[in-house]
């Protein structure tokens, strides 16, 4: 009974959940897409559960840093205190946004928070370039012609300056760029079944763990 | 019929010479110049009709008109008739609430008629208009079918009717359809047709597709038996998964943790099945070295799944007391907290090898290059083709796409698993091959403008 519990029965709930997926891309009737939508809510239920268990490992490993008081243990206690801090003003605002404590919370320390992360991809973006456009190597100095001719291509005063720069830098986008992508894509794809099919069929079930 | 005879008792009709003066009279009743530029000059049932003939200048011009209508014949007239043949039926292949309506395609089709689309829920009406457009557009051909579900024709027109916002077709329900064509002066309704629109169990248009998808699982299912037989597969080296022993080794000798990304999809996403897959290789490893593992997660259903793979991996190497319940953990499910949780673990723990498997958005770069700045050795494999520049870029060793579902075969060399790898091949080779001959038949009807590879060139296409 383990071993139907442990590995034949989520096997089976595995290919035929499979087959049902992969059919249901063929089948226009609307109860295979209620079935669909169906299937995504119970996802969304697992996940409201699961999420249970996010917290518990969460606070169970910042506990862990606060009691041992390793390095950098003030951190984890920011993170106590702001969940806290969040959950009760979130309840004291009855789960309401506009206008209350929740909304200033989300607005003026979340999404400000977010958005200077998100910038500081700007200048990560600078600092990769700046290493790989080095042309230590062939592949190297293709890569600097390239981004050159694209930047030259993208902005206004480089086009200006060299007029042939856009059309070049359009062709390098459109044609070497997009065979490539396409080429990786197609890669992909294949993979992607060939991956399914062994998922589905149970030749790959490392993912239920490994013992067999 | 055309009914014009009787109209034209009380219809006059004054050509306009612009600047082309070939104009004649219809022998059924129109005027038509071969310009186009006619004036089309309507009277009521108490105008005079003869009084148009008065003056010389009107004479002069008929005569003149006359004369040249018998030099220059008439491309074309206005003579038409109710749409034919019209049928209204259930659009193959959906999922309902869809009718198609189609008529046969008359000789007098032009840009100077119009074909107008009624619709109504009683057989007695009210109908109300649904569509207006030029009799020559709107063929069956025009539609975007595969010509094994549709008749690719000329011959015949094509309106599909849709529920919308303001038009809901309910399956089940029948409603009824007329056509009329007009030309702006006369008008002329077909008959009136009813259909029912109703849901199918097979879109037909997908046939391609799935025959394709059977085709090259059985192509994979072929080399899975095979490679049970004789295992020996040659398998070309991929750098990144080979450098996975050296990051381990690497990060033993400095003492340092190894930091285990799976990605930002859920267990859902194939790339996430993927980075769990390659986790329990890597857990074997530094189960074997001793090295301590850290996978921090966004989604916690990742997590539980990891923390089970990591334990029996750990188990299998014959480490279970070297198993620790905190290597896997949650941190956030929200995109840059979790990025700057991580960026924080990488600076303050400085972990000597940071893998980033799985599917990645644009914390990809804030992830990769927070990494590098520590002097980490880094492998990342991901099919985000829009994030592999990224991590090209910061990373030691990058899996490309297909790779990072190959290396769960290439890390355990499980025949089974590397027969799927050449399977893949195959179809690669195949597909290969599919563009090259494609292209030429494509470029070769293009250029010679015929459409006799659409048949071979439609079979590879992506239908709805």
């Amino acid at each position: 009974m383990t071993l139907f519990l442990r590995r034949t029965f989520p096997l089976l709930l595995t290919f035929m959940l499979g087959v049902a997926s992969a059919m249901q891309y063929y089948i226009p009737h609307p109860v295979s897409e209620q079935a669909l939508t169906e299937i995504s809510v119970w996802l969304r239920i697992i996940l409201g559960f699961a999420m249970i268990l996010g917290i518990a490992s969460l606070c169970q490993v910042h506990y862990a840093k606060i009691r041992t008081r390793v390095a950098g243990w003030g951190y984890s206690l920011v993170v106590y205190l702001s969940m806290l801090v969040t959950v009760a003003v979130g309840f004291w605002a009855g789960g309401r946004e506009s206008g209350t404590g929740l909304g200033w919370i989300y607005t003026y320390a979340l999404l400000a928070l977010q958005g200077t992360m998100f910038s500081m991809l700007g200048f990560f973006v600078a600092s990769a370039a700046f290493r790989a456009f080095r042309a230590r190597s062939k592949e190297a100095t293709v890569l600097l012609v390239a981004a050159i001719l694209m930047m030259f291509g993208r902005v206004p005063l480089g086009e200006y300056l060299v007029p042939a720069s856009g059309p070049v830098a359009g062709w390098l986008l459109n044609v070497l760029n997009l065979a490539a992508r396409r080429g990786i894509i197609i890669g992909i794809s294949l993979g992607g079944i060939a991956t399914s099919i062994k998922i589905i069929f149970g030749i790959e079930r490392s993912y239920l763990g490994g013992r067999e | 019929m055309f009914t014009g005879h009787a109209s034209r008792a009380r219809t006059g009709i004054e050509a306009d010479h612009h600047q082309c003066n070939c104009h004649c009279e219809h022998p059924e009743g129109a005027w038509q110049s071969h310009c186009g530029k006619v004036r089309l000059l309507r009277f009521t049932r108490n105008d005079n009709f003869v009084s148009v003939f008065h003056g010389s200048r009107f004479t002069v011009k008929l005569v003149l008109s006359l004369f040249l209508c018998a030099l220059y014949p008439i491309p074309y007239t206005l003579a038409f008739s109710p749409p034919e043949q019209f049928e209204a039926f259930d659009m193959p292949g959906d999922g309902g609430g869809s009718i198609g309506l189609s008529w046969r395609s008359p000789p007098f089709d032009g840009p100077a008629l119009r074909y107008q689309v009624f619709f109504a829920e009683q057989e007695g009406g009210p109908y109300t208009q649904l569509a207006e457009f030029p009799s020559n557009s709107h063929y069956k051909r025009d539609a975007d079918r595969p010509w094994w579900n549709w008749e690719l024709t000329r011959s015949a027109h094509f309106y599909q009717v849709k529920s919308t916002r303001t038009l809901s077709l309910v399956n089940g329900r029948p409603y009824f359809f007329k056509v009329a064509l007009t030309d702006g002066t006369q008008r002329f309704e077909g008959p009136v047709r009813s259909a029912v629109p109703d849901p199918n169990l097979f879109n037909w248009n997908k046939a391609n597709n799935f025959l394709l998808m059977i085709v090259f699982s059985i192509l994979v299912l072929i080399s899975i038996s095979q490679a049970k037989r004789r295992p020996n597969i040659f398998l070309r080296r991929i750098p990144g998964l080979d450098a996975v022993e050296e990051a381990i080794g690497r990060a033993t000798e400095m003492g340092r943790p190894i930091l285990y990304l799976t990605g930002s999809d859920d267990m859902s996403s194939l790339s996430t099945i993927a980075a769990t897959v390659i986790l329990g290789q890597v857990a074997k490893r530094t189960a074997a070295f001793d090295t301590q593992l850290k996978v921090p997660h966004r989604d916690p259903i990742v997590m539980a799944v990891c923390q089970e793979i990591v334990k029996e991996s750990y188990l299998e190497a014959g480490r279970p007391d070297a198993y620790r319940e905190d290597s896997n953990f949650f941190i956030t499910s929200d995109q840059f907290s979790y990025t700057a949780a991580v960026d924080g673990i990488m600076l303050r723990e400085r972990p000597a090898a940071n893998f980033f498997m799985g599917f990645y958005y644009a914390e990809a770069l804030l992830l990769t290059e927070t990494g590098a700045g520590t002097g980490a050795i880094q492998i990342a494999g991901t099919d985000a083709d829009l994030q592999l520049p990224f991590f090209i870029t910061t990373c030691d060793y990058t899996l490309i796409g297909e790779e990072l579902y190959a290396a769960s075969a290439y890390l355990s060399r499980e025949p089974v698993l590397v027969g799927t790898l050449r399977g893949q091949d195959q179809g690669k080779a195949f597909l290969l091959i599919s563009m090259v001959i494609g292209t030429l038949l494509a470029t070769i009807g293009a250029l010679s403008g015929s459409q006799a590879f659409v048949p071979v060139l439609q079979l590879f296409r992506d239908f709805k």
